[in-house]
């Protein structure tokens, strides 16, 4: 069974089509992106699995259950975690306490013991802190541990995002545009933390991305949208060289 | 004839809380800025034209005294939001909301300071006193209130249908990024929509006072003014006026109708109701932020 | 510029950051302790008052400076809990019960109101929690059995295990009840912070999307934060109108409410030490100016001057120092820290161009 399915799904947006007869299929352990030109639905599938947005029909369902019975906030309680096109940290907290709200779906204890702070929260936290600790050495953090995120520049932040995913332990990870805005070093960088996540971590990645290079170099599959609809499925190399990928992209160019 | 009594000084009451509310609405559509003291400007809007009006004063006629009003609320909008609104452009609501409040404290002390805290009124035109239809009788005030709010509104529809600058503003409103590339300077829209909620308050202002005495503290109708915003749905110009004329008119039955205290909290009991239920006003759609 | 070789998680988690801090605060206590046999009684209660206003400020730090929701109706949960303290100890509750007790009744009134209340946003919030503290000031006069309306009522005498607490004939007891009501109270919102719980509520000030992403209940952390900050705020409400032994529905008025999300804003949005700084400004601010007014020779009191100049002081700070009192003193010992590396920007805060909240 795939990890993730979405089944004949469509979005409209008043007379709007945003995603249109959508179905696909992201198996367990893979690397899987979308691509396509702007506005093709790429970020609104997304929003679909984060369950900000809801299809008018189809399915879509993660590890047999049925993603459009749960509200945004139980998704990442099954394991799903996310970054955001436009880096959605939270600009006043540090890093540390970024990555730590990574860490919120497995938290267990209550109000009341916090506000005592009992030595199950203390044990707890302890918990927190250790896993977080592993994502910052992972990512490379350690000099921006205590950083406001206000102030810090933008291609660390894209690093923190994906750090704050990471720390929630997810089965499946979302990246929206993990490359973009980034320079040559800091792609490179990504590039090989993606290749990381999938094999130490065993964590299945869904990106989107327009960085076809990056694309072709971690995934095994890539799907092409355009105006909502998928163009070609396949390997990079394949749909690549697809006469309707091809003519979707002209004049875009593909090394964006 | 009673019902018609108290719905005609119902409507005039609720046109003040509507113009009010009208300019409260003009910026926060345009800027997103929520200026808490619209009221106090109301408030000051009437004491300038009680300043340049009454004999005790400077004493000049209304209606050259007019114009000269609009020319320094328009100004006071405008510098505002030059000095001090643009300071704060694109900080987190509460800081507006703070700032404007604040500033709303800072306008009743200046206007206690200068022209006192006892009550005055306006030589108005519109000050016309009662007529008797029979059993009914008229405030003459409250029918050219409602006259003149209704001028007023048709004057607005204009200008934002006609002029340019109008449409800028309207632009501007919709989309200030798009706006911005099209070349509209939208910073100076910004101070023109401050000036224009000047002059509309300055209107409400010179309308509340001829009904009645003003004082420093009259700005606190603002309150009922936001009521009245909320009401209509934060983001319509007309929906503000039609929530201002549901205040007004809500007032004089409750007190009529229902057991003493009520009047007080009536409109805010309804304005609870709308947010509970429509929480986006009466007459507003909804859009939902885009991720 | 100390540097902290951080050898245990529990290096993050204490309270203190280390030993230093530590005996800092430790001597703050000391002094705090010490007070009443260092100044005179006047001057006790008016450190009695700091400690009130303080306790009040922490509960709405908590809703706007961690949870990032702007309240205008505080002065309600100020009110309740005020009325319902009394209204316990007139039915024979006592006080070391009572107190708490409506500090929960309080919390509970003002998370049930906040589950309508948050779906607002912003703008709406404020408002609709502004015509709440306006319907307070009505629904005590129109409750008049229960609250004395107009008429007010009198604070009953209070007895702590047999030991009677007046601001007359015994201030010390009342300054200690207050210094140990904050300090409880403090000690809780420390404790929230470095708790999951904290963290959520920051997330939810800083972006709801990605709160919501990561696994926040958006609603249920509104509420609870909305809770605890009405109990927290109905505590000081509670003292304050003990305080003063005598209150009415004008005691409550949404000036007050105003007046309270001045404060924090003066003392720093977001830092504990701000709700404190803030506190000492609007308890202090009436006598300085009585002061600066008898200096220069008028002794015609000018009426609303408190407020305009407090009006005054509000803008000049969130034109120019948006962190507050608190904030100041952090760039300061920033300065002084890394002296000469301190950058100007270093405190920045992100200007976005249009980050928009509105629907429409």
């Amino acid at each position: 069974m795939s990890l993730l399915t979405l089944e004949n799904v469509t979005l409209k947006f008043g007379g709007l089509t945003a995603v249109n007869n959508l179905s696909m299929q992201v198996e367990e352990g893979q690397v899987f992106a979308l691509v396509g030109p702007n506005g093709a639905g790429k970020s609104t599938v997304f929003n679909l699995i984060s369950r900000f947005y809801t299809p008018v029909s189809g399915k879509i369902s993660f590890a047999g259950t049925d993603l459009l019975g749960l509200a945004p906030d139980e998704v990442p309680s099954l394991g799903i975690a996310r970054t955001f096109q436009n880096i959605e940290l939270f600009d006043q907290a540090t890093v540390l306490e970024n990555l730590l709200v990574g860490r919120h779906r497995h938290r267990g204890t209550n109000l009341v013991q916090q506000m005592f702070h009992t030595p199950a929260v203390r044990a707890e936290e302890r918990a927190h802190r250790e896993a977080v600790e592993e994502v910052i050495d992972f990512l490379d953090l350690q000099p921006y541990r205590n950083s406001r995120i206000a102030g810090l520049p933008y291609g660390v932040r894209k690093v923190v995002e994906v750090g704050r995913a990471l720390a929630s332990k997810p089965r499946l990870l979302l990246l929206d545009e993990p490359a973009s805005g980034l320079s040559v070093e800091e792609t490179q960088n990504m590039r090989w933390w993606i290749d990381d996540i999938r094999r130490q971590m065993g964590i299945t990645v869904l990106m989107v991305e327009h960085d076809m290079g990056l694309v072709s170099k971690v995934c095994d599959k890539v799907l092409a949208l355009a105006d909502g609809a998928m163009l070609a499925q396949g390997t990079p190399a394949e749909v690549q060289s697809h006469p309707a990928v091809i003519e979707a992209y002209l004049g875009t160019g593909d090394a964006a | 004839m009673e019902v018609l009594q108290l719905l005609i000084s119902g409507m005039a009451n609720g046109c003040v809380y509507g113009l009010v509310a009208l300019g409260f609405v003009l910026i926060y559509k345009a800027t997103e800025a929520v200026n808490f003291a619209q009221g106090d400007f109301m408030m000051l809007g009437a004491f300038v034209t009680l300043g340049l009006v009454n004999p005790e004063f400077m004493g000049i006629p209304f209606w050259f005294a007019l114009p000269l009003v609009f020319v320094i609320m328009g100004a006071f909008g405008y510098l505002l939001d030059l000095v001090v609104l643009r300071a704060v452009f694109g900080q987190n609501q509460v800081a507006v909301i703070i700032l404007t409040i604040a500033l709303g404290f800072i306008l009743r002390f200046s206007a206690g300071l200068i022209w006192g805290h006892e009550p005055m009124s306006l030589h108005s035109p519109l000050a016309l006193g009662d007529v008797r239809l029979g059993d009914l009788v008229l405030g003459m005030a409250d029918v050219a209130i409602i006259i003149t709010t209704f001028l007023l509104t048709l004057a607005l529809w204009q200008f934002f249908q006609r002029t340019k600058i109008g449409l800028a503003m309207q632009a501007a409103s919709q989309n200030q990024m798009a706006a911005y590339y099209m070349g509209i300077p939208v910073k100076r829209v910004h101070g023109m929509v401050w000036a224009l909620a000047g002059i509309v308050a300055a209107v409400a202002g010179i309308l509340y006072a001829s009904k009645g005495a003003i004082d420093p503290n009259a700005g606190f109708i603002g309150i009922k003014a936001f009521a009245a915003a909320v009401i209509g749905g934060f983001g319509s110009l007309p929906g503000a006026l039609l929530g201002g004329l549901i205040v007004g008119i809500i007032e004089p039955f409750a007190a009529r109708y229902l057991p003493a205290g009520w009047s007080q909290i009536a409109p805010y009991a309804l304005l609870i109701a709308v947010l509970l239920f429509r929480p986006h006003g009466l007459f507003a759609q909804v859009r939902v932020k885009k991720v | 510029m100390r540097i902290h070789f951080k050898t245990s998680y529990d290096d993050d988690i204490r309270l203190f950051e280390d030993g230093w801090k530590l005996s800092l605060y430790a001597a703050l206590l000391a002094l705090m302790v010490a007070l009443p046999w260092l100044i005179d009684d006047f001057y006790l209660g008016e450190a009695t008052n700091v400690l009130i206003w303080a306790t009040c400020g922490l509960g709405l730090m908590l809703l706007t400076g961690q949870t990032g929701q702007a309240s205008l109706g505080h002065s309600a949960f100020m009110a309740l809990g005020c009325y319902s303290t009394v209204l316990l100890m007139e039915a024979g509750v006592p006080f070391i019960v009572a107190f708490p007790l409506a500090g929960i009744i309080t919390g509970i009134v003002g998370g049930l109101i906040a589950i309508p209340a948050l779906k607002l946003h912003g703008v709406y919030l404020a408002i609709a929690t502004l015509a709440l503290a306006i319907l307070t000031d009505d629904l005590i006069v129109m409750l008049e059995p229960w609250t004395g309306g107009v008429g007010g009522k009198f604070a009953p005498p209070i007895t702590v295990f047999g030991l009677e607490v007046n601001r007359w004939s015994n201030p010390a007891a009342w300054y200690y009840m207050a210094l140990i009501v904050v300090l409880v109270v403090t000690l809780f919102y420390r404790n929230l912070l470095r708790a999951p719980m904290g963290r959520a509520f920051a997330a939810v000030r800083d972006s709801e999307i990605s709160a919501q992403a990561m696994g926040v209940n958006l609603a249920r952390t509104k509420t609870i934060a909305f809770g605890m900050s009405a109990g927290i705020t109905g505590l000081g409400g509670a003292l304050m109108g003990l305080f003063a032994e005598v209150f009415n529905n004008e005691t409550f008025t949404f000036i007050l409410s105003i007046q309270l999300l001045m404060m924090i804003v003066v003392g720093g949005l977001g830092f504990i030490h701000g709700a404190f700084l803030g506190a000492i400004v609007i308890s202090f601010l009436p006598q300085a100016l009585s002061i600066i007014t008898d200096g220069i020779g008028s002794n015609v009191a000018i009426p609303g001057l408190e407020i305009g100049v407090f009006g005054v002081i509000m803008i000049l700070f969130i034109l120019f120092e948006p962190m507050g009192l608190y904030g100041r003193w952090l760039k300061i010992r920033t300065f002084f820290q890394l002296f000469p590396f301190a950058r100007k920007d270093m405190f920045r805060r992100q200007k976005s161009y249009l980050k928009t909240e509105r629907l429409r």
